[in-house]
């Protein structure tokens, strides 16, 4: 099926590419959706079966997978909105290459979370760069470039990084008398790897796949990037495209986890989310540009992520489930951006403001969603949050969990205010005629993707909390 | 003779590190890619003959003619002045590249790992680092991508070290290369150099908090 999958989704993205009709080009989009959405339907109930030697849909793929349909589905709705209604000079070309680029990322994006093997994931990782980059050149101007160019400059790095890690790796299956570096072998064998190897390795691949996962050191590209792609791309660099980052850090702790050397990486994870959020929290607290607030509140929420993941015991449970969240609740803050750009026709927060008064339903998507980001009851990000500061506190890093709070604080402030001045200040000035009407129904599918978080939080379906638990064993 | 070719790319890093012009640059990295032509034809002599025509034919063709090339087709299209513009004198660059190769040796002689080549992970090793450094060091966005191209060919003598058991991390290599390259270098392709008509990093700082 991933073959199938896999295959179709190049031949409808290379169509998208070179096609210039506009029906065939939406008609391209509802057939990748139906495929999208049948590939899902058919790993989630084919769960540990082995595709194509190199692909293995565990628990912890087919979540983040499902979140993916789950996703998907408003994101290339705005995207056609975007497209169609609210952008005069895109033409057939610009509107081929958006797609096809689209669908290329999604496609990617979800063959990572299923791969087994670290050098397919690193393959698909390669190809999200590409796909990614397409979408930040969308508007073709200078700013748009310097974007690109930045993200696709600490990509190759960061890539090389990982390719690095993986040919330290190889030295550490020497000792071990094996070849195989799928991470079912990896696994197994991994108290007979080569520890000294093996700490080099992850130290690399760590560092490189934090560019995808938006963690120091790599994340600046990630920032410019969201910024720079057009709202609906953001959206999906902001949740599908970290989570696969996600996955190939997780696969290669499980790794770690296995081995003696877990305590070190643990130290690793924890110096690199704590610095994440330090760093989130500087630009938070004085940032003016609405799109990159929202692309450093991803930030933050990584750090916590993997600060989870390190803490371990309930924390790789909240971890999981605290990314899932993440991914369902950051796209509709990013797809609520374009209704903001097209009220204010401005992204910085000095040149908007009651927007109560000129977008009802829409302010009330920013209010939910900002409580939602910052994890104040009832939102759901509140449970995993709460569960990753007890995991830290039952592993006794009590300092750690003091620091966090304060700079949670310090976040929720910064975020606060922005958001506040957006929702009740008076603007200096603007011009009231300008403001285009816009329907409620716009904002339909971020109230369902908020929803959806608060739902999946505090009355989890019997089968989400299994494959959660099932994702969890990976790490020993 | 691997020895010796290896240690001529580790020479060619000092060359580098005091070269004025960017045309230099061109040149070593012709230099280089035909001394990796060189070493991976000497050592990958267990893996088949045509993955070994592969490889090989990408050192050459990639490495030593094209992407040279094409770096040559931007800097004249768009005009780039010919110096290389370091931010530091080039007698501190080549102490620092000196201490940076002195470095990777005295890490290397304090692993002990019998499967390793010493030779081939020192000269890896600092290649690579030579290349960051040339990125933190040079003002011209091209040069950037000289540096980053250098950093490749390090990671590409990394991986010859292991290509004899793992043929296929070598050519996981390869397939790197051809993707960044063309990936970085396509950025340049799509007329990014006219739309900046002075490419330094300068013109790049607008994007910030």
């Amino acid at each position: 099926m991933i073959g199938i999958f896999l295959t179709g989704a190049f031949i409808i993205s290379g169509w998208l590419l070179y096609n210039r009709n506009i029906f065939v080009n939406y008609a391209l989009l509802a057939i990748f959706m139906a495929l999208l959405l049948v590939f899902g339907l058919y790993e989630f109930n084919h769960i540990n079966i082995r595709e194509l030697e190199f692909f293995n849909p565990d628990a912890l793929g087919v979540l983040l997978l499902v979140a993916l349909c789950v996703v998907a589905i408003p994101v290339l709705f705005h995207g056609y909105r975007y497209i169609e209604i609210h952008n005069v000079d895109e033409t057939p070309k610009s509107r081929g290459l958006f797609f096809g680029s689209m669908v290329m990322l999604i496609a990617a994006c979800s063959v990572v979370y299923l791969s087994g093997h670290i050098a397919v994931t690193w393959i698909f990782i390669e190809i999200t760069t590409l796909s990614a980059s397409a979408l930040i050149y969308h508007h073709r101007n200078l700013r748009a470039l310097e974007g690109v160019w930045k993200y696709v400059f600490i990509c190759a790095i960061s890539i090389t990084f990982v390719y690095i890690g993986i040919l330290f790796l190889s030295l550490s299956l020497k000792d071990a008398g094996i070849d195989d570096m799928s991470f079912e072998s990896l696994y197994t064998n991994a108290s007979k790897l080569n520890p000294f190897w093996l700490k080099l390795a992850f130290l690399f691949i760590f560092t490189g796949f934090t560019a995808k996962l938006g963690l120091v050191p790599m994340y600046t590209a990630g920032i410019d990037a969201k910024d720079k792609a057009p709202a609906p791309a953001g959206a999906l660099l902001a949740s599908v495209l970290m989570n696969a980052g996600f996955v190939s850090i997780y696969r290669m702790y499980a790794v770690m986890s296995h081995t003696p050397l877990k305590h070190w990486a643990n130290t690793v994870m924890i110096v690199a989310a704590l610095l994440s959020i330090f760093v989130a929290t500087v630009y938070m607290t004085r940032i003016k540009n609405i799109k990159r607030m929202f692309a450093y509140s991803g930030i933050e929420h990584m750090g916590l992520v993997v600060l989870g993941l390190a803490a371990g015991g309930i924390g790789v449970y909240a971890a999981i489930l605290h990314i899932i969240l993440h991914a369902l609740i950051k796209p509709s803050l990013f797809l609520q951006y374009n209704q903001i750009y097209w009220v204010y026709q401005s992204k910085s927060i000095y040149d908007v403001g009651d927007y109560f008064k000129y977008n009802k339903v829409g302010a009330i998507v920013v209010f939910l969603g900002f409580i939602s980001a910052t994890a104040m009851p009832p939102s759901g990000l509140f449970i995993s949050e709460f569960l990753i500061f007890q995991s830290l506190f039952e592993a006794h890093n009590i300092l750690i969990l003091i620091v966090v709070l304060v700079l949670l604080t310090m976040i929720i402030w910064g975020f606060g205010s922005n958001i506040f001045k957006l929702l009740f200040i008076p603007p200096i000035s603007i011009d009231e005629a300008k403001i285009p009407k816009i329907s409620s129904w716009e904002s339909l599918t971020q109230f369902v993707l908020l929803g959806l978080a608060v739902y999946l939080a505090y009355n989890p379906p019997m089968i989400f909390v299994n494959l959660l638990q099932e994702a969890v064993k990976l790490i020993a | 003779m691997t020895d010796i070719l290896l240690i001529a790319l580790a020479m060619s890093l000092l060359y580098i590190s005091i070269a004025n012009r960017l045309f230099t640059y061109l040149n070593i990295l012709v230099f280089q890619g035909f001394i990796l032509f060189g070493v991976t034809f000497l050592t990958l002599n267990k893996i088949s003959t045509v993955n070994l025509i592969l490889i090989m034919l990408e050192t050459i063709v990639f490495k030593a003619i094209s992407v040279p090339w094409f770096i040559n087709y931007v800097i004249r299209r768009n005009g780039i002045t010919r110096e290389a513009e370091p931010y530091l004198p080039n007698f501190v660059s080549l102490i620092i590249v000196t201490f940076i190769t002195v470095a990777t040796i005295i890490l290397s002689s304090s692993i002990k790992d019998p499967n390793l080549d010493k030779t081939f992970f020192v000269v890896a090793l600092s290649t690579i680092f030579t290349g960051l450094y040339l990125i933190v060091t040079r003002k011209k966005i091209i040069t950037h991508v000289i540096g980053y191209i250098i950093i490749e060919n390090g990671v590409f003598v990394l991986s010859l070290a292991v290509g004899n058991e793992m043929p296929m991390l070598v050519n996981l290599g390869i397939m790197l290369d051809i993707f960044a390259s063309v990936l970085i270098l396509g950025v340049f392709f799509n007329r990014i150099g006219d739309l900046l008509k002075n490419p330094d990093i300068d013109h790049l700082r607008n994007l910030k908090d």
